[in-house]
């Protein structure tokens, strides 16, 4: 694995070239690892993936959780490691407990001996050794240490607390490389910088940035992140889970995050929706985004409305996903009325293509030097339509 | 998903309803526009056909043959997966064409529901809608209960003439938008456990409506219409029903009312009198049927077209579809297995998952049913195609031995199939056990 930096943006926000031996070409960054349940993505077939774009697309989220319902460590041994089980040779693996989704940090049932999460199997507890075997046994390009990762809410002894157990497990952890240090220390500014700064110190080769997205508020969070940041070595890369919302990687990438965990997608393919947004590097305002109903975010559409009926458009015209190539919002919408999993990956497709689409636009500001311009833009264009359309009454609508 | 039964029929019916009750004679046939749709093949002049049916080798009864329809040239013996709503559950169309799917089926019932026939038709047909390319079936739903849940039914229901006249004036509109290649006549089908008179009304009421399937089909020149063979389990009405049908002379003839619960040894008399008596040179579609024995067996005996749940079903619930018969892939024992699904099987998942991933997905992930579906429906690709070439090259008794040999390694081939078999005169004394001198 090497990671190599290429531009600085204003502020922060950086670009860099991430190489990784499975991965026949060199990754951008920032980049966005996709989410998947057992090393696959939760709707797209295996034979779909290859039509994403690549290599963006190749690098993919794992949770050595997710095994411990059916899979023992012995047989992902014997088949030989993920790559092998899951049938993706050319993808590259970063491997962490937390699953945004699923897997959530339990930090009431943490304790000394262990992490606990709540997994569909039950509230599971991993020691730092049963960890280090499940990601011997995996062999992911990238992985992070165990981390204590408590809420924004927890009281500061409770944070110390966490920060101290984090870098204890990182030690015992260390032994197997290269291995991204994790970072935890909840939502005071302090204990972020120590953990931050302790980790530094070790011989890691990048940072996964945890304990974000837990009740955090979006105003309190670019300090937290920046506290973290500053305390790290430039030159290699940083991890970060439980940033979503396209708002909130925008404020991971000013603060100097290369690499992203979000659930974004998995939120917007189940409840229906399908971005929409220009890709094209035209500005977003209120004139080229989708006509909606008043009050909800322009950027999006949401198929079960019957206004797409009859619409047989695809969802983005000239998007060149499987989803907009092959069928129309119409035959999406009586997919979502029927309850057919077609629809689920369908728009799995569309939302993946369109988002890794988002995080081009973000590497092209950044190496134009203009990324907090973009961002503010980008930020905006969420109420632009509001705005604009004034004389009417506003629902506020989701 | 408990469907509701209730729409409310489309305004003309409602005065055409109230035009009947005045005694006034109610126009079945309205000119219907229609448009061939884009790249279709050219038809033959034969009057009400829209399709070729070339037998292309023999072996005794079992034939292979080239079935060209409006939208795709098809080799049969083939199986049609089923694709209710508009969709084969969980695989793409890319996936379908992939695997070798040629016909799939829909069913008028539901997308007359939902998204509703007019809507199918506005957007181009069923075809272009969900962008199949290839050929598709519609069945009338009889099972999901077309004639029972049709709200215009209830209530005239003692009068059964006026029942069909308008049930079927919705459906042949529907089937018409729709747009599908083989369209199925609205038939009156009982469960075989069934006994009665209720069988014979079921039969006569059949041969009745094909006759007005007939007159109010508008597009035969674009859309088959198959008839269907009913009455249950008696011969004497079943031949009745076969006469009657083949005098109309369609275009392809199906063997309806069956796997639906009867013992296999009248199901393989029934389809064996049926396929005899059913024109040489039309195709004979054996309707949902089913597992891959049955298939064989009905193919042995002279059947060409086969559709049913099963394959995408048993997916959903962790069975895969193996040459040996299934494997649940939810049995504990598949955790350690890091053999694939089977072995001698070509398709994506076979190549590049082992049994115990699959197992780790089965009945949690989405992606384990995706799976399980796609080799489940490429291994009856795989059947069909088998099927089809081995009558070809005139192997059939040595791939259906094999076949059986796989199934039943012990030798104990069931007696319906050895029946069956013989009837079909293909000797597969070689898969029988061998009684022991000792």
């Amino acid at each position: 694995m090497k990671f190599v930096l290429k531009a600085l943006g204003n502020g922060t926000a950086r670009a860099g070239v991430l190489h990784l031996d499975s991965v026949a070409a060199a990754i951008d960054t920032p980049s966005l690892l996709l989410s998947t349940r057992k090393g696959l993505p939760l709707f797209t077939s295996p034979d779909l993936l290859s039509s994403f774009p690549s290599p963006d697309s190749r690098l993919l989220h794992v949770s050595p959780l997710h095994f411990l319902e059916g899979l023992s460590i012995k047989t992902i041994s014997k088949i030989g490691g993920l790559h092998q089980l899951v049938g993706l040779h050319d993808c590259g693996f970063a491997a962490f407990p937390r699953d945004s989704i699923q897997c959530l940090p339990e930090a009431t049932a943490t304790n000394k001996t262990g992490a606990s999460f709540e997994t569909p199997c039950g509230r599971l507890l991993i020691k730092p050794a049963e960890y280090m075997e499940m990601i011997s046994s995996m062999k992911p390009e990238l992985w992070a240490t165990l981390a204590d990762e408590v809420p924004a809410w927890v009281s500061d002894k409770r944070n110390k607390t966490s920060v101290d157990r984090t870098i204890k497990w990182l030690d015992e952890c260390i032994a197997l490389s290269p291995v991204s240090g994790a970072i935890v220390g909840g939502s005071s500014l302090e204990e972020r910088r120590r953990c931050a700064q302790e980790v530094a110190t070790r011989n890691v080769s990048g940072y996964w940035i945890g304990g974000f997205g837990l009740a955090e508020s979006m105003d309190e969070r670019p300090a937290l992140l920046n506290a973290v940041t500053e305390a790290l070595p430039e030159e290699k890369p940083r991890l970060i889970c439980g940033l979503g919302l396209p708002e909130e990687i925008l404020q991971g990438v000013a603060a100097g995050v290369d690499l992203f965990e979000s659930t974004y997608i998995y939120h917007l393919t189940l409840e229906g929706f399908a971005l929409t947004f220009p890709l094209d590097g035209t500005q977003i305002n209120a004139l080229n985004l989708a006509p909606n109903v008043a009050g909800t975010d322009p950027r999006k559409i949401n198929l079960r409305a019957t206004a797409f009926r009859k619409d047989a458009t695809p969802i983005v015209e000239g998007c060149s996903c499987y989803t907009c190539q092959n069928h129309t919002r119409a035959y999406i919408n009586h997919l979502l009325n029927v309850h057919e999993m077609l629809a689920q990956i369908l728009l799995e497709i569309h939302n993946t293509h369109h988002f890794l689409g988002f995080f081009g636009l973000i590497r092209e500001a950044i190496k134009a030097g203009r990324f907090e311009e973009f961002r503010k833009d980008f930020v905006r264009s969420r109420y632009d339509h509001l705005v604009e359309d004034s004389s009417e009454p506003v629902l506020l609508a989701r | 998903m408990a469907l509701t039964p209730f729409c409310s029929p489309p305004p003309s019916l409602c005065s055409s309803f109230r035009s009947l009750r005045r005694g006034l004679f109610l126009p079945l046939l309205q000119a219907y526009p229609y448009t061939t749709s884009k790249g279709a093949v050219p038809m033959p002049e034969t009057a009400l056909m829209a399709l070729r049916f070339e037998v292309l080798g023999r072996f005794n009864r079992a034939r292979a043959a080239q079935l060209t329809l409006p939208h795709f040239v098809c080799q049969t013996p083939l199986f049609m997966p089923v694709g209710t709503q508009g969709t084969i559950k969980g695989l793409a169309t890319n996936q379908l064409e992939d695997i070798g799917c040629q016909i799939i089926l829909g069913n008028t019932y539901h997308l007359a529901l939902r998204p509703t026939s007019e809507l199918i038709d506005e957007l181009g047909g069923l075809h272009k809608f969900m962008n199949w390319p290839r050929a598709l079936l519609t069945d009338s739903g009889e099972s999901s209960g077309w004639k029972a849940n049709a709200p215009y039914t209830r209530g005239v229901y003692s009068n059964p003439s006026m029942c069909f006249t308008l049930a079927y004036f919705g459906y042949s509109c529907y089937i018409n938008r729709i747009g599908a290649d083989i369209i199925m006549a609205l038939d009156d089908v009982v469960k075989t456990t069934i006994t009665g008179p209720r069988i014979e009304e079921a039969m006569y009421r059949t041969l009745r409506w094909i006759d007005r399937c007939i007159a109010a089909h508008k597009r035969p020149y674009d859309q088959n219409l198959f008839g269907i063979v009913q009455g249950g389990l008696d011969p004497v009405l079943r031949d009745i029903c076969v006469r009657g049908l083949v005098d109309r002379n369609l275009p392809g003839y199906a063997i309806g009312g069956l796997a639906g619960g009867e013992d296999k040894d009248s199901f393989w008399r029934v389809v064996a009198q049926c396929t005899a008596a059913l024109p040489e040179d039309k195709p004979r579609y054996v309707m949902g049927v089913g597992y891959p024995l049955d298939i064989v067996v009905c193919s042995a005996l002279g059947a060409d077209m086969y559709d049913c749940v099963y394959p995408t079903r048993t997916a959903r619930f962790g069975t895969a579809l193996v040459p040996e018969g299934v494997l649940k892939l939810k049995n504990n024992a598949m955790a350690e297995d890091t053999r694939p699904i089977d072995s001698t099987c070509a398709c994506m998942v076979c190549k590049n998952y082992s049994r115990a991933y699959i197992h780790s997905l089965v009945s949690k992930d989405a992606m384990g049913s995706q799976l399980l579906s796609y080799h489940n429906l490429y291994y009856m690709m795989q059947l069909s195609r088998n099927l089809h070439s081995s009558i070809v090259r005139g192997k059939f008794p040595e791939f259906v031995c094999n076949f059986l040999q796989k199934m039943f390694p012990k030798g104990d081939v069931p007696e319906w199939v050895c029946n069956a078999m013989e009837v079909a005169e293909i000797d597969i004394s070689s898969c029988r056990a061998r009684f022991r001198d000792d």
